[in-house]
């Protein structure tokens, strides 16, 4: 699987409404720990199809920053049907964001 | 068994990766979170010879790919203990390393104010990093808790975009640079707190006021703002050493201008050793040192 990106328009539909579990992973181009953070990522969406890999770029959609009292990135974001189930805030090696995924 | 590991792939620990691939010798590096140490948060270098301006994030790539073209060994683990013997043995929680030498660079870490509920608002209102996270506070009010240079930078660069800046300090003096603080005492926005701490965080889902205690008077007063940037210095990250390197009071390595330890045939470079300048260049510097140490240590 993808990292998906989030706008506001897809956002209801590929994160809320989402079967899978999903991990947000909120970035910026501007932030080095992000663009660290960024191959883990996609390196994790292909190896567990069982979760859902989104992006969702902070300058562009600060809408949903705000509303999730996201306030530092790299900031990844676990929604459970809808809720955040928990949260990781800065660069976490591979091994550690499979323990918040499973967690 | 590997020639030379190294501890901690940052500008110390790559470059002393460089030397000693360039010297054919054996390197694994072995590092806890990610490559390029704490320089990645650093959007612009201008310090650094002969490039005027790389971003960290750069900076951490091309010395990766330099080290890792030469044939360095990478691994994302984290050390946990180092045994000395005819041989030395590196530990990680899921394998055990051996090696002729070692060199440990392993750098600093931020320091934690301390206070209750800190970790838990970590990302929501507290930050260790201005130019990491000050984008987020436009036109909102934010406090910088600190009184070395990083706290002044931290409160100069966050009184362009924030509305209210105050500067939290628990002397009635600053460490810092005193154009820092002719700078600051320049802008309105900027106002000073002196000879106090912040004692306590109170949250709604994200922070939303700190309680400040005067050292002098014992008078608590509370600040209503959107984000508190500590910046009350950095802590080396020895702790898991300290059984085997001699440490100083304050937990850095007891290593000179030449890199060595206590021990012979480990080194130490960079930010975690005793020194007077933490730069970029200096931790550079500091690895060609110890894996040219640690090259004649195993050649004798």
């Amino acid at each position: 699987m993808s990292v998906i990106q989030i706008t506001k328009e897809n956002f209801e539909s590929e994160v809320l409404k989402s079967d899978k579990p999903v991990v947000a992973d909120f970035n910026a181009e501007w932030c080095g720990p992000c663009q660290m953070l960024k191959p883990v990522i996609e390196g994790l969406a292909d190896e567990h199809p069982e979760v859902k890999f989104v992006s969702i770029n902070i300058d562009d959609e600060d809408d949903i920053a705000y509303d999730y009292n996201v306030s530092s990135i790299p900031c990844l974001v676990l929604f459970k049907g809808g809720k955040e189930a928990s949260r990781s805030v800065g660069f976490k090696p591979k091994p550690e964001i499979v323990k918040f995924i499973g967690g | 068994m590997y020639d030379i590991i190294i501890v901690g792939a940052g500008p110390a620990g790559l470059t002393a990766a460089i030397y000693a691939r360039r010297a054919s010798k054996t390197v694994l590096v072995l590092e806890a979170m990610t490559y390029g140490g704490q320089i990645i948060n650093t959007p612009d270098i201008e310090n650094y010879p002969a490039a005027a301006h790389i971003s960290g994030l750069d900076f951490a790539n091309k010395i990766y790919e330099q080290a890792t073209a030469l044939g360095a060994e990478i691994v994302f683990e984290k050390v946990t203990e180092i045994k000395d013997g005819a041989e030395k043995t590196v530990v990680t929680p899921d394998n055990t390393y051996t090696a002729k030498a070692v060199i440990i660079a392993t750098g600093s870490e931020n320091r934690k104010l301390g206070v209750e509920g800190e970790e838990q608002l970590v990302g929501r209102g507290i930050s260790y990093c201005a130019t990491c996270d000050g984008a987020f506070y436009r036109k909102k009010t934010v406090a910088v808790v600190g009184g070395g240079n990083t706290a002044l930078e931290d409160a100069l660069y966050l009184s362009d975009l924030a509305e209210t800046v105050y500067l939290i300090h628990r002397r009635d003096a600053f460490r810092g640079d005193e154009a820092t603080v002719n700078a600051l005492k320049q802008r309105s926005n900027v106002k000073f707190i002196y000879n106090s701490t912040v004692t306590k965080l109170n949250a709604d889902k994200r922070l939303t006021s700190i309680e400040v205690t005067d050292r002098n008077t014992g008078e608590v007063s509370t600040i209503e703002l959107n984000g508190l940037f500590v910046a009350v210095g950095r802590i080396p990250e020895n702790q898991n050493f300290a059984q085997l390197i001699r440490l100083d009071d304050s937990g850095y390595i007891e290593a000179g201008e030449d890199c060595l330890t206590n021990v012979p045939g480990i080194f130490a470079a960079g930010d975690n050793r005793v020194k007077s300048v933490r730069q970029l260049v200096t931790a550079a510097a500091d690895g060609a040192v110890a894996a040219t140490a640690a090259i004649k240590y195993i050649s004798e």
